[in-house]
Protein backbone atom coordinates (compact mmCIF):
# COMPACT_ATOMS: atom_id res chain seq x y z
CA UNK A 1 0.00 0.00 0.00
CA UNK A 2 1.23 3.36 -0.88
CA UNK A 3 -0.12 7.01 0.48
CA UNK A 4 0.77 10.12 -1.35
CA UNK A 5 0.28 13.87 0.18
CA UNK A 6 -1.41 15.73 -2.49
CA UNK A 7 -2.64 19.54 -2.67
CA UNK A 8 -5.92 19.66 -4.22
CA UNK A 9 -5.32 22.48 -6.79
CA UNK A 10 -8.83 22.69 -7.71
CA UNK A 11 -9.64 25.77 -6.24
CA UNK A 12 -7.40 28.50 -4.56
CA UNK A 13 -8.08 27.19 -0.59
CA UNK A 14 -5.68 23.90 -1.51
CA UNK A 15 -7.13 21.75 1.00
CA UNK A 16 -3.75 19.21 1.85
CA UNK A 17 -5.21 15.65 0.75
CA UNK A 18 -3.91 12.46 1.21
CA UNK A 19 -4.69 9.55 -0.69
CA UNK A 20 -3.92 5.63 -0.04
CA UNK A 21 -3.21 3.53 -2.76
CA UNK A 22 -3.21 -0.49 -3.56
CA UNK A 23 -0.34 -2.03 -4.96
CA UNK A 24 -2.04 -1.72 -8.47
CA UNK A 25 -2.39 1.77 -8.04
CA UNK A 26 -5.85 1.72 -7.79
CA UNK A 27 -6.97 4.90 -5.04
CA UNK A 28 -8.41 3.42 -1.70
CA UNK A 29 -9.64 6.21 -0.30
CA UNK A 30 -9.47 10.16 -0.19
CA UNK A 31 -9.22 12.35 2.53
CA UNK A 32 -8.88 15.92 3.65
CA UNK A 33 -10.86 17.34 0.98
CA UNK A 34 -13.64 19.78 2.04
CA UNK A 35 -15.98 19.13 -1.41
CA UNK A 36 -16.23 16.99 -3.69
CA UNK A 37 -14.36 18.36 -6.29
CA UNK A 38 -11.33 17.55 -3.89
CA UNK A 39 -12.12 13.95 -4.24
CA UNK A 40 -11.48 13.88 -7.70
CA UNK A 41 -8.75 15.84 -8.36
CA UNK A 42 -7.37 13.37 -6.06
CA UNK A 43 -8.36 10.37 -7.87
CA UNK A 44 -7.63 11.87 -11.56
CA UNK A 45 -4.25 13.25 -10.52
CA UNK A 46 -3.07 9.99 -9.40
CA UNK A 47 -3.83 8.04 -12.26
CA UNK A 48 -3.89 10.67 -14.78
CA UNK A 49 -3.07 14.42 -14.19
CA UNK A 50 -4.73 16.96 -15.71
CA UNK A 51 -4.57 20.66 -16.07
CA UNK A 52 -6.37 23.76 -17.58
CA UNK A 53 -4.58 25.68 -19.62
CA UNK A 54 -5.21 29.71 -20.14
CA UNK A 55 -2.99 31.89 -22.66
CA UNK A 56 -3.27 33.95 -25.13
CA UNK A 57 -4.39 34.15 -28.93
CA UNK A 58 -3.74 37.08 -31.43
CA UNK A 59 -6.08 38.98 -32.67
CA UNK A 60 -6.45 41.58 -35.86
CA UNK A 61 -8.83 44.62 -35.47
CA UNK A 62 -9.68 44.65 -31.91
CA UNK A 63 -9.11 46.86 -29.12
CA UNK A 64 -6.14 45.06 -27.76
CA UNK A 65 -3.60 42.52 -29.90
CA UNK A 66 -4.24 39.65 -27.94
CA UNK A 67 -7.46 38.06 -26.50
CA UNK A 68 -7.08 35.78 -23.64
CA UNK A 69 -8.39 31.87 -23.86
CA UNK A 70 -8.88 29.24 -21.43
CA UNK A 71 -9.06 24.83 -22.14
CA UNK A 72 -12.74 24.40 -21.61
CA UNK A 73 -11.88 21.51 -19.36
CA UNK A 74 -8.98 20.40 -17.81
CA UNK A 75 -6.34 18.53 -20.55
CA UNK A 76 -3.68 16.11 -19.79
CA UNK A 77 -0.92 17.43 -18.39
CA UNK A 78 1.72 15.90 -20.91
CA UNK A 79 -0.09 18.01 -23.61
CA UNK A 80 0.18 21.15 -22.47
CA UNK A 81 3.28 22.36 -24.53
CA UNK A 82 1.87 20.53 -27.38
CA UNK A 83 -1.19 22.81 -27.18
CA UNK A 84 0.54 25.92 -26.82
CA UNK A 85 1.85 25.51 -30.09
CA UNK A 86 -1.75 24.70 -31.60
CA UNK A 87 -3.06 27.64 -29.51
CA UNK A 88 0.19 30.20 -31.23
CA UNK A 89 -0.73 29.07 -34.37
CA UNK A 90 -4.29 30.91 -34.26
CA UNK A 91 -5.28 34.66 -35.45
CA UNK A 92 -8.62 35.40 -34.96
CA UNK A 93 -10.50 38.70 -36.55
CA UNK A 94 -12.70 40.63 -34.18
CA UNK A 95 -15.43 40.70 -33.01
CA UNK A 96 -14.45 37.77 -30.18
CA UNK A 97 -16.86 37.13 -27.80
CA UNK A 98 -16.57 35.61 -24.27
CA UNK A 99 -17.15 31.85 -24.75
CA UNK A 100 -16.66 32.19 -28.39
CA UNK A 101 -14.84 28.56 -29.48
CA UNK A 102 -11.08 29.30 -30.74
CA UNK A 103 -9.77 25.95 -31.46
CA UNK A 104 -12.47 23.30 -31.42
CA UNK A 105 -11.24 19.34 -29.80
CA UNK A 106 -7.36 20.20 -29.47
CA UNK A 107 -5.19 17.60 -30.59
CA UNK A 108 -7.58 15.21 -30.33
CA UNK A 109 -8.37 15.47 -26.48
CA UNK A 110 -12.12 16.37 -26.61
CA UNK A 111 -11.15 19.57 -25.28
CA UNK A 112 -12.32 23.34 -26.97
CA UNK A 113 -10.23 26.29 -26.68
CA UNK A 114 -12.55 29.34 -25.94
CA UNK A 115 -12.02 33.37 -25.48
CA UNK A 116 -12.37 33.97 -22.31
CA UNK A 117 -13.25 38.49 -23.00
CA UNK A 118 -13.79 40.66 -25.37
CA UNK A 119 -12.09 41.64 -28.67
CA UNK B 1 -22.03 70.38 -8.64
CA UNK B 2 -23.72 66.73 -9.62
CA UNK B 3 -25.78 65.13 -6.69
CA UNK B 4 -25.29 61.23 -6.00
CA UNK B 5 -26.14 59.44 -3.22
CA UNK B 6 -23.30 56.91 -3.36
CA UNK B 7 -20.63 57.58 -4.91
CA UNK B 8 -17.63 54.29 -5.97
CA UNK B 9 -14.56 54.78 -6.89
CA UNK B 10 -12.91 52.44 -8.59
CA UNK B 11 -14.46 50.11 -10.91
CA UNK B 12 -12.90 46.73 -10.08
CA UNK B 13 -14.27 43.34 -8.41
CA UNK B 14 -14.82 45.36 -5.28
CA UNK B 15 -16.18 48.76 -7.03
CA UNK B 16 -18.67 47.05 -8.78
CA UNK B 17 -20.08 44.86 -6.28
CA UNK B 18 -20.38 47.36 -3.63
CA UNK B 19 -22.42 49.52 -6.06
CA UNK B 20 -24.66 46.40 -7.24
CA UNK B 21 -25.51 45.58 -3.75
CA UNK B 22 -26.50 48.85 -2.98
CA UNK B 23 -28.77 49.40 -6.35
CA UNK B 24 -30.39 46.05 -4.68
CA UNK B 25 -30.67 47.86 -1.49
CA UNK B 26 -33.27 50.47 -3.52
CA UNK B 27 -30.73 53.07 -3.48
CA UNK B 28 -31.48 55.00 -7.21
CA UNK B 29 -28.37 57.40 -8.04
CA UNK B 30 -25.03 55.39 -7.74
CA UNK B 31 -22.11 56.56 -9.82
CA UNK B 32 -18.72 54.56 -10.28
CA UNK B 33 -15.71 56.38 -11.15
CA UNK B 34 -12.89 54.25 -12.84
CA UNK B 35 -9.83 55.61 -13.71
CA UNK B 36 -9.05 52.95 -16.55
CA UNK B 37 -10.44 52.77 -19.76
CA UNK B 38 -12.99 49.72 -18.76
CA UNK B 39 -14.56 48.17 -16.05
CA UNK B 40 -12.81 45.03 -14.37
CA UNK B 41 -9.87 46.53 -12.76
CA UNK B 42 -6.92 44.28 -12.40
CA UNK B 43 -9.11 41.03 -13.22
CA UNK B 44 -8.35 41.88 -16.79
CA UNK B 45 -5.14 40.97 -16.66
CA UNK B 46 -5.16 37.82 -14.82
CA UNK B 47 -6.47 35.42 -17.51
CA UNK B 48 -5.85 32.23 -15.78
CA UNK B 49 -8.43 30.38 -14.51
CA UNK B 50 -9.67 29.82 -10.54
CA UNK B 51 -11.47 32.60 -9.93
CA UNK B 52 -15.47 32.50 -9.03
CA UNK B 53 -14.91 28.56 -7.38
CA UNK B 54 -16.70 29.64 -4.37
CA UNK B 55 -18.70 32.62 -5.58
CA UNK B 56 -20.27 31.06 -8.82
CA UNK B 57 -19.32 27.61 -8.50
CA UNK B 58 -17.55 27.49 -11.88
CA UNK B 59 -13.90 27.98 -12.54
CA UNK B 60 -13.15 31.30 -14.51
CA UNK B 61 -10.63 33.62 -15.67
CA UNK B 62 -10.29 37.13 -14.18
CA UNK B 63 -11.89 38.48 -17.41
CA UNK B 64 -14.67 36.19 -17.39
CA UNK B 65 -15.06 37.00 -13.47
CA UNK B 66 -15.03 40.63 -13.87
CA UNK B 67 -17.69 40.06 -16.91
CA UNK B 68 -20.24 38.90 -14.60
CA UNK B 69 -20.13 41.84 -12.71
CA UNK B 70 -19.68 44.50 -15.83
CA UNK B 71 -22.91 43.03 -17.75
CA UNK B 72 -24.44 42.93 -14.30
CA UNK B 73 -23.97 46.57 -13.95
CA UNK B 74 -24.75 47.78 -17.49
CA UNK B 75 -28.22 46.16 -16.81
CA UNK B 76 -28.99 48.45 -14.27
CA UNK B 77 -29.00 52.33 -14.09
CA UNK B 78 -25.93 52.66 -12.74
CA UNK B 79 -24.15 55.65 -14.17
CA UNK B 80 -20.45 54.73 -15.02
CA UNK B 81 -17.95 57.43 -16.02
CA UNK B 82 -14.42 55.19 -17.25
CA UNK B 83 -11.29 56.84 -17.71
CA UNK B 84 -11.91 59.53 -15.34
CA UNK B 85 -9.57 59.88 -12.20
CA UNK B 86 -11.03 60.56 -8.73
CA UNK B 87 -8.40 63.41 -7.05
CA UNK B 88 -10.02 64.28 -3.68
CA UNK B 89 -12.63 63.06 -1.27
CA UNK B 90 -13.81 66.15 1.20
CA UNK B 91 -14.70 66.54 5.00
CA UNK B 92 -18.16 66.93 3.87
CA UNK B 93 -18.12 63.89 1.11
CA UNK B 94 -17.70 66.00 -1.99
CA UNK B 95 -15.62 64.23 -4.55
CA UNK B 96 -13.42 65.69 -7.18
CA UNK B 97 -12.47 63.67 -10.38
CA UNK B 98 -11.48 64.94 -13.61
CA UNK B 99 -11.59 63.34 -17.13
CA UNK B 100 -11.44 64.65 -20.71
CA UNK B 101 -14.98 64.47 -21.64
CA UNK B 102 -16.28 66.42 -18.60
CA UNK B 103 -13.19 68.13 -17.67
CA UNK B 104 -13.35 68.49 -13.86
CA UNK B 105 -15.97 67.11 -11.70
CA UNK B 106 -17.35 67.91 -8.24
CA UNK B 107 -20.08 65.65 -6.82
CA UNK B 108 -21.74 65.94 -3.55
CA UNK B 109 -22.12 61.69 -2.19
CA UNK B 110 -24.30 60.60 0.93
CA UNK B 111 -21.74 57.79 1.10
CA UNK B 112 -19.07 57.01 -0.78
CA UNK B 113 -17.33 53.28 -1.24
CA UNK B 114 -13.70 53.38 -1.67
CA UNK B 115 -12.47 50.42 -4.06
CA UNK B 116 -9.10 51.81 -5.27
CA UNK B 117 -7.40 48.27 -5.25
CA UNK B 118 -3.94 48.19 -4.71
CA UNK B 119 -0.42 48.37 -6.39
CA UNK B 120 3.22 45.86 -6.50
CA UNK B 121 5.75 47.40 -4.46
CA UNK B 122 8.25 48.74 -6.69
CA UNK B 123 11.75 48.13 -7.06
CA UNK B 124 12.82 51.30 -5.01
CA UNK B 125 11.09 49.66 -2.33
CA UNK B 126 14.01 46.84 -1.95
CA UNK B 127 17.74 47.85 -1.82
CA UNK B 128 19.31 45.87 -4.76
CA UNK B 129 23.09 47.29 -6.29
CA UNK B 130 23.68 47.37 -9.80
CA UNK B 131 22.29 49.69 -12.66
CA UNK B 132 18.57 50.47 -14.00
CA UNK B 133 19.37 48.23 -16.68
CA UNK B 134 16.30 47.07 -18.64
CA UNK B 135 14.63 43.76 -18.34
CA UNK B 136 13.47 44.60 -14.13
CA UNK B 137 9.85 44.81 -13.77
CA UNK B 138 7.34 44.08 -11.43
CA UNK B 139 5.56 40.62 -12.16
CA UNK B 140 2.11 42.80 -12.41
CA UNK B 141 3.84 45.12 -15.13
CA UNK B 142 4.87 41.43 -16.72
CA UNK B 143 1.53 40.06 -16.59
CA UNK B 144 0.27 43.09 -18.39
CA UNK B 145 2.98 43.28 -21.37
CA UNK B 146 2.24 39.41 -21.95
CA UNK B 147 -1.63 38.83 -21.52
CA UNK B 148 -3.34 42.24 -22.66
CA UNK B 149 -0.02 43.60 -25.09
CA UNK B 150 1.03 40.46 -26.57
CA UNK B 151 4.65 41.24 -25.57
CA UNK B 152 6.89 38.67 -24.51
CA UNK B 153 9.33 40.93 -22.02
CA UNK B 154 12.14 38.19 -22.03
CA UNK B 155 13.43 34.98 -22.65
CA UNK B 156 15.55 34.20 -19.49
CA UNK B 157 13.64 34.72 -16.17
CA UNK B 158 14.78 34.90 -12.38
CA UNK B 159 11.59 35.89 -10.10
CA UNK B 160 12.40 37.34 -6.99
CA UNK B 161 9.31 37.18 -4.33
CA UNK B 162 6.89 34.09 -4.29
CA UNK B 163 3.76 36.21 -3.95
CA UNK B 164 0.80 34.89 -6.49
CA UNK B 165 1.53 37.33 -9.09
CA UNK B 166 5.09 36.22 -9.66
CA UNK B 167 4.33 32.35 -9.41
CA UNK B 168 1.58 32.69 -12.01
CA UNK B 169 3.91 34.36 -14.05
CA UNK B 170 6.48 31.93 -13.83
CA UNK B 171 4.38 29.20 -15.53
CA UNK B 172 3.13 31.64 -18.02
CA UNK B 173 6.49 32.51 -19.49
CA UNK B 174 7.52 28.71 -19.08
CA UNK B 175 4.44 28.38 -21.42
CA UNK B 176 5.48 30.94 -23.55
CA UNK B 177 8.90 29.52 -24.13
CA UNK B 178 10.78 31.67 -21.96
CA UNK B 179 13.06 29.60 -19.24
CA UNK B 180 12.74 30.25 -15.79
CA UNK B 181 15.56 29.32 -14.10
CA UNK B 182 14.55 30.80 -10.19
CA UNK B 183 12.36 31.95 -7.81
CA UNK B 184 13.95 33.34 -5.18
CA UNK B 185 12.14 34.35 -1.64
CA UNK B 186 13.59 36.05 1.13
CA UNK B 187 11.58 34.68 3.82
CA UNK B 188 12.03 30.70 4.89
CA UNK B 189 8.49 30.25 3.45
CA UNK B 190 6.51 31.31 0.27
CA UNK B 191 4.35 34.35 0.43
CA UNK B 192 2.10 32.57 -2.12
CA UNK B 193 -0.89 30.45 -2.10
CA UNK B 194 0.20 26.29 -1.86
CA UNK B 195 -1.81 25.81 -4.74
CA UNK B 196 0.26 27.98 -6.89
CA UNK B 197 3.42 26.49 -5.69
CA UNK B 198 2.53 23.12 -6.75
CA UNK B 199 0.92 23.82 -10.17
CA UNK B 200 3.13 26.89 -11.32
CA UNK B 201 6.15 26.18 -10.20
CA UNK B 202 6.45 22.21 -9.25
CA UNK B 203 4.60 21.15 -12.81
CA UNK B 204 7.07 22.65 -14.58
CA UNK B 205 10.61 21.63 -12.51
CA UNK B 206 11.15 25.90 -11.68
CA UNK B 207 12.84 25.95 -8.73
CA UNK B 208 11.62 27.78 -5.79
CA UNK B 209 14.69 29.04 -3.46
CA UNK B 210 13.66 29.79 -0.12
CA UNK B 211 15.47 31.84 2.47
CA UNK B 212 17.27 33.87 -0.99
CA UNK B 213 17.41 37.50 -2.20
CA UNK B 214 18.78 39.08 -5.61
CA UNK B 215 21.89 41.31 -3.90
CA UNK B 216 23.14 42.20 -7.19
CA UNK B 217 22.05 42.88 -10.79
CA UNK B 218 24.38 43.23 -13.90
CA UNK B 219 24.49 44.61 -17.71
CA UNK B 220 24.38 48.43 -18.94
CA UNK B 221 21.89 48.58 -21.55
CA UNK B 222 19.72 45.14 -20.82
CA UNK B 223 19.98 43.02 -18.01
CA UNK B 224 22.81 40.54 -17.89
CA UNK B 225 22.22 38.30 -15.22
CA UNK B 226 21.51 38.44 -11.13
CA UNK B 227 23.54 37.78 -8.44
CA UNK B 228 21.45 35.93 -5.38
CA UNK B 229 22.85 34.76 -2.28
CA UNK B 230 21.36 32.67 1.01
CA UNK B 231 20.20 34.67 3.91
CA UNK B 232 19.95 33.82 7.77
CA UNK B 233 17.48 34.37 10.06
CA UNK B 234 17.88 37.85 10.34
CA UNK B 235 17.48 37.99 6.37
CA UNK B 236 21.10 39.19 6.21
CA UNK B 237 22.82 37.69 3.08
CA UNK B 238 25.54 35.49 3.99
CA UNK B 239 29.09 36.07 2.42
CA UNK B 240 30.15 33.11 0.83
CA UNK B 241 26.60 31.98 -0.77
CA UNK B 242 26.51 34.63 -3.57
CA UNK B 243 25.74 32.61 -7.19
CA UNK B 244 25.50 34.56 -10.15
CA UNK B 245 22.52 33.67 -12.75
CA UNK B 246 22.31 34.70 -16.10
CA UNK B 247 19.44 36.15 -17.42
CA UNK B 248 17.78 38.97 -19.43
CA UNK B 249 14.38 39.29 -16.57
CA UNK B 250 14.17 40.18 -13.54
CA UNK B 251 10.56 40.19 -12.14
CA UNK B 252 9.70 41.30 -9.11
CA UNK B 253 6.79 40.02 -6.46
CA UNK B 254 7.30 41.39 -3.15
CA UNK B 255 3.86 42.71 -2.38
CA UNK B 256 1.03 44.46 -2.79
CA UNK B 257 0.47 47.76 -1.22
CA UNK B 258 -3.44 49.24 -0.93
CA UNK B 259 -3.68 52.53 -2.71
CA UNK B 260 -5.10 54.55 0.00
CA UNK B 261 -3.47 58.28 -1.01
CA UNK B 262 -7.31 59.36 -1.44
CA UNK B 263 -7.59 58.10 1.84
CA UNK B 264 -4.88 59.94 3.59
CA UNK B 265 -5.55 63.03 2.08
CA UNK B 266 -8.94 62.83 3.33
CA UNK B 267 -7.70 62.22 7.44
CA UNK B 268 -9.23 58.72 7.34
CA UNK B 269 -7.51 56.87 9.81
CA UNK B 270 -5.01 54.11 8.47
CA UNK B 271 -4.32 50.45 10.30
CA UNK B 272 -0.68 50.55 10.17
CA UNK B 273 -0.43 46.45 9.55
CA UNK B 274 -3.13 46.09 6.41
CA UNK B 275 -2.31 49.93 5.59
CA UNK B 276 -5.61 50.31 4.47
CA UNK B 277 -8.30 52.24 6.46
CA UNK B 278 -9.46 50.70 10.04
CA UNK B 279 -13.36 49.91 9.50
CA UNK B 280 -16.04 48.78 11.16
CA UNK B 281 -18.29 45.54 10.59
CA UNK B 282 -19.72 47.29 7.88
CA UNK B 283 -16.31 48.69 6.32
CA UNK B 284 -17.64 51.87 7.34
CA UNK B 285 -14.01 54.13 7.82
CA UNK B 286 -13.22 56.85 10.90
CA UNK B 287 -15.03 59.08 8.36
CA UNK B 288 -18.69 59.00 8.54
CA UNK B 289 -20.47 57.55 5.12
CA UNK B 290 -16.88 56.69 3.72
CA UNK B 291 -16.55 52.79 3.28
CA UNK B 292 -13.83 51.03 1.92
CA UNK B 293 -13.65 47.38 0.73
CA UNK B 294 -11.05 45.13 -1.66
CA UNK B 295 -7.76 45.41 -1.87
CA UNK B 296 -7.67 49.05 -0.52
CA UNK B 297 -8.69 48.04 2.70
CA UNK B 298 -6.61 44.78 2.87
CA UNK B 299 -4.91 42.79 0.31
CA UNK B 300 -7.02 39.34 -0.77
CA UNK B 301 -5.58 36.35 -2.46
CA UNK B 302 -8.97 35.51 -3.70
CA UNK B 303 -11.18 37.81 -5.45
CA UNK B 304 -14.47 35.40 -4.59
CA UNK B 305 -13.71 36.95 -0.54
CA UNK B 306 -13.39 40.47 -2.30
CA UNK B 307 -17.18 40.49 -3.92
CA UNK B 308 -17.90 39.12 -0.05
CA UNK B 309 -16.65 41.89 1.40
CA UNK B 310 -17.81 44.42 -1.07
CA UNK B 311 -21.43 43.53 -0.84
CA UNK B 312 -20.90 44.03 3.01
CA UNK B 313 -20.00 47.88 2.36
CA UNK B 314 -22.33 48.57 -0.11
CA UNK B 315 -25.06 47.31 2.19
CA UNK B 316 -23.64 49.39 5.35
CA UNK B 317 -23.52 52.32 2.85
CA UNK B 318 -27.24 51.86 1.64
CA UNK B 319 -28.19 51.72 5.05
CA UNK B 320 -26.11 54.29 6.29
CA UNK B 321 -27.99 56.69 3.96
CA UNK B 322 -30.91 54.91 4.61
CA UNK B 323 -30.13 56.40 8.01
CA UNK B 324 -30.33 52.52 9.14
CA UNK B 325 -27.55 51.92 10.42
CA UNK B 326 -27.55 51.24 14.28
CA UNK B 327 -24.83 52.34 16.37
CA UNK B 328 -24.89 51.68 20.20
CA UNK B 329 -21.26 51.79 20.97
CA UNK B 330 -18.10 49.62 19.51
CA UNK B 331 -15.91 46.86 20.51
CA UNK B 332 -12.54 47.08 18.93
CA UNK B 333 -10.45 43.96 17.93
CA UNK B 334 -7.04 43.08 18.42
CA UNK B 335 -4.67 40.28 16.95
CA UNK B 336 -1.93 38.84 19.38
CA UNK B 337 0.32 35.73 19.12
CA UNK B 338 1.03 35.60 15.58
CA UNK B 339 -2.17 37.08 14.68
CA UNK B 340 -0.63 40.32 12.40
CA UNK B 341 -3.97 42.04 11.85
CA UNK B 342 -8.12 41.52 12.48
CA UNK B 343 -10.57 42.90 9.71
CA UNK B 344 -12.59 45.11 10.87
CA UNK B 345 -10.97 46.98 13.77
CA UNK B 346 -14.05 47.77 15.26
CA UNK B 347 -17.36 46.12 15.52
CA UNK B 348 -20.96 47.92 16.37
CA UNK B 349 -22.28 46.07 19.46
CA UNK B 350 -25.39 46.82 17.71
CA UNK B 351 -24.58 45.20 14.49
CA UNK B 352 -27.42 43.47 13.32
CA UNK B 353 -25.25 40.18 11.08
CA UNK B 354 -22.56 37.83 12.39
CA UNK B 355 -18.94 39.15 11.81
CA UNK B 356 -16.35 37.47 10.14
CA UNK B 357 -13.42 38.39 11.71
CA UNK B 358 -10.44 38.82 9.15
CA UNK B 359 -6.49 38.08 9.57
CA UNK B 360 -3.52 36.81 8.43
CA UNK B 361 -0.58 35.20 10.57
CA UNK B 362 2.58 36.14 10.29
CA UNK B 363 4.38 32.57 9.98
CA UNK B 364 3.37 28.96 9.39
CA UNK B 365 1.57 27.53 12.34
CA UNK B 366 0.81 24.06 13.01
CA UNK B 367 -1.51 22.32 14.89
CA UNK B 368 -3.07 25.58 16.01
CA UNK B 369 -5.83 26.12 18.62
CA UNK B 370 -7.28 29.97 17.68
CA UNK B 371 -8.67 31.37 20.27
CA UNK B 372 -11.46 34.64 20.93
CA UNK B 373 -11.25 36.01 24.12
CA UNK B 374 -12.78 39.85 25.48
CA UNK B 375 -11.15 39.84 29.17
CA UNK B 376 -11.09 36.34 30.88
CA UNK B 377 -14.22 35.83 28.47
CA UNK B 378 -13.21 32.76 26.00
CA UNK B 379 -16.00 33.65 23.06
CA UNK B 380 -14.96 30.81 20.70
CA UNK B 381 -12.33 28.23 20.10
CA UNK B 382 -11.13 26.64 16.86
CA UNK B 383 -8.45 23.52 16.04
CA UNK B 384 -6.57 24.30 12.76
CA UNK B 385 -4.51 22.02 10.81
CA UNK B 386 -2.03 24.54 9.53
CA UNK B 387 -2.25 28.40 8.89
CA UNK B 388 0.40 30.63 6.35
CA UNK B 389 0.85 34.22 6.05
CA UNK B 390 -0.30 33.51 2.55
CA UNK B 391 -3.61 32.67 3.15
CA UNK B 392 -6.23 35.07 4.71
CA UNK B 393 -8.37 33.40 7.30
CA UNK B 394 -11.63 34.38 9.22
CA UNK B 395 -13.60 33.40 12.12
CA UNK B 396 -17.48 33.65 12.33
CA UNK B 397 -18.24 35.97 15.63
CA UNK B 398 -22.36 35.68 15.94
CA UNK B 399 -24.27 39.02 16.64
CA UNK B 400 -25.65 37.90 20.10
CA UNK B 401 -22.29 37.14 21.43
CA UNK B 402 -20.68 40.77 20.55
CA UNK B 403 -23.95 42.43 21.63
CA UNK B 404 -23.55 41.65 25.36
CA UNK B 405 -20.20 42.80 25.37
CA UNK B 406 -19.08 45.81 27.00
CA UNK B 407 -19.04 49.67 25.10
CA UNK B 408 -15.04 50.06 24.87
CA UNK B 409 -13.72 46.55 25.38
CA UNK B 410 -11.07 44.45 22.80
CA UNK B 411 -11.70 41.44 21.53
CA UNK B 412 -8.75 39.20 21.36
CA UNK B 413 -7.68 36.69 18.42
CA UNK B 414 -4.96 34.61 19.13
CA UNK B 415 -3.26 31.28 18.22
CA UNK B 416 -1.62 28.60 20.16
CA UNK B 417 0.59 25.62 18.67
CA UNK B 418 0.32 22.11 20.24
C1 LIG C 1 -0.82 42.88 -10.65
C2 LIG C 1 -1.85 42.12 -9.84
C3 LIG C 1 -2.19 40.81 -10.18
C4 LIG C 1 -3.11 40.08 -9.44
N1 LIG C 1 -3.37 38.79 -9.76
C5 LIG C 1 -4.28 38.10 -9.04
C6 LIG C 1 -4.57 36.77 -9.34
O1 LIG C 1 -3.94 36.23 -10.24
N2 LIG C 1 -5.53 36.10 -8.66
C7 LIG C 1 -6.23 36.69 -7.64
O2 LIG C 1 -7.13 36.07 -7.04
N3 LIG C 1 -5.95 37.95 -7.30
C8 LIG C 1 -4.98 38.65 -7.97
N4 LIG C 1 -4.67 39.91 -7.60
C9 LIG C 1 -5.43 40.45 -6.51
C10 LIG C 1 -6.66 41.13 -7.15
O3 LIG C 1 -6.32 42.47 -7.26
C11 LIG C 1 -7.94 40.99 -6.37
O4 LIG C 1 -8.38 39.67 -6.38
C12 LIG C 1 -9.07 41.88 -6.90
O5 LIG C 1 -8.90 42.20 -8.25
C13 LIG C 1 -9.16 43.10 -6.10
O6 LIG C 1 -10.26 43.86 -6.51
P1 LIG C 1 -10.37 45.39 -6.22
O7 LIG C 1 -11.62 45.83 -6.91
O8 LIG C 1 -10.21 45.63 -4.78
O9 LIG C 1 -9.07 46.04 -6.91
P2 LIG C 1 -8.68 46.24 -8.44
O10 LIG C 1 -9.09 45.10 -9.28
O11 LIG C 1 -7.26 46.63 -8.44
O12 LIG C 1 -9.56 47.49 -8.89
C14 LIG C 1 -9.33 48.81 -8.42
C15 LIG C 1 -9.78 49.78 -9.48
O13 LIG C 1 -9.76 51.08 -8.98
C16 LIG C 1 -9.29 51.96 -9.98
N5 LIG C 1 -8.75 53.16 -9.33
C17 LIG C 1 -7.71 53.24 -8.45
N6 LIG C 1 -7.52 54.52 -8.06
C18 LIG C 1 -8.45 55.26 -8.70
C19 LIG C 1 -8.76 56.65 -8.70
N7 LIG C 1 -8.07 57.53 -7.96
N8 LIG C 1 -9.79 57.07 -9.47
C20 LIG C 1 -10.51 56.18 -10.22
N9 LIG C 1 -10.26 54.86 -10.25
C21 LIG C 1 -9.25 54.40 -9.50
C22 LIG C 1 -8.23 51.14 -10.70
O14 LIG C 1 -8.01 51.62 -12.00
C23 LIG C 1 -8.86 49.75 -10.69
O15 LIG C 1 -9.62 49.49 -11.84
C24 LIG C 1 -3.74 40.66 -8.33
C25 LIG C 1 -3.40 41.98 -7.98
C26 LIG C 1 -2.46 42.71 -8.69
C27 LIG C 1 -2.11 44.11 -8.26
S1 LIG D 1 -11.07 20.10 -1.81
FE1 LIG D 1 -12.62 21.55 -2.54
S2 LIG D 1 -12.33 23.31 -1.16
FE2 LIG D 1 -10.49 22.07 -0.94
S3 LIG D 1 -9.05 22.94 -2.44
FE3 LIG D 1 -10.12 21.26 -3.47
S4 LIG D 1 -11.82 22.27 -4.53
FE4 LIG D 1 -11.07 23.72 -2.99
Amino acid sequence: MEKRDLICVSCPIGCAITVDLDDNGQVISVTGNTCKRGDSYARQECTHPERMLTSTVKVEGGRLPVVPVKSAKPIPKELLFDCMTEINKVTLTAPVKIGDVVLKNILNTGVDIVATNEA
Amino acid sequence: MLNYDLVVVGGGPAGMAAALQAHEEGIEKILILERADTLGGILEQCIHTGFGLHYFGEELSGPEYAGRFIEQVYNTDIDVKVDTMVLDISADNVVTAVNNFDGLLTIQAKAIVLAMGCRERPRGALSIAGSRAAGIMTAGTAQKYVNMDGYMPGKTVVILGSGDIGLIMARRMTLEGAKVKAVCELMPYSGGLTRNIVQCLEDFGIPLRLSCTVVATHGKERLEGVTVANVDEHLKPIPGTEEYIPCDTLMLSVGLIPENELSKNAGITLDPVTNGPVVDEYRETTHKGVFACGNVLQVHDLVDFVTEESKLAGLGAAKYIKGEKAEDGVVHTKGENGVRYIVPQNINRATDKDVKLYFRVGRVLENVTLTVTCGDEVLLSKKKRKMTPGEMEYITLKAEVVKHLPADSTIVVSTKEA
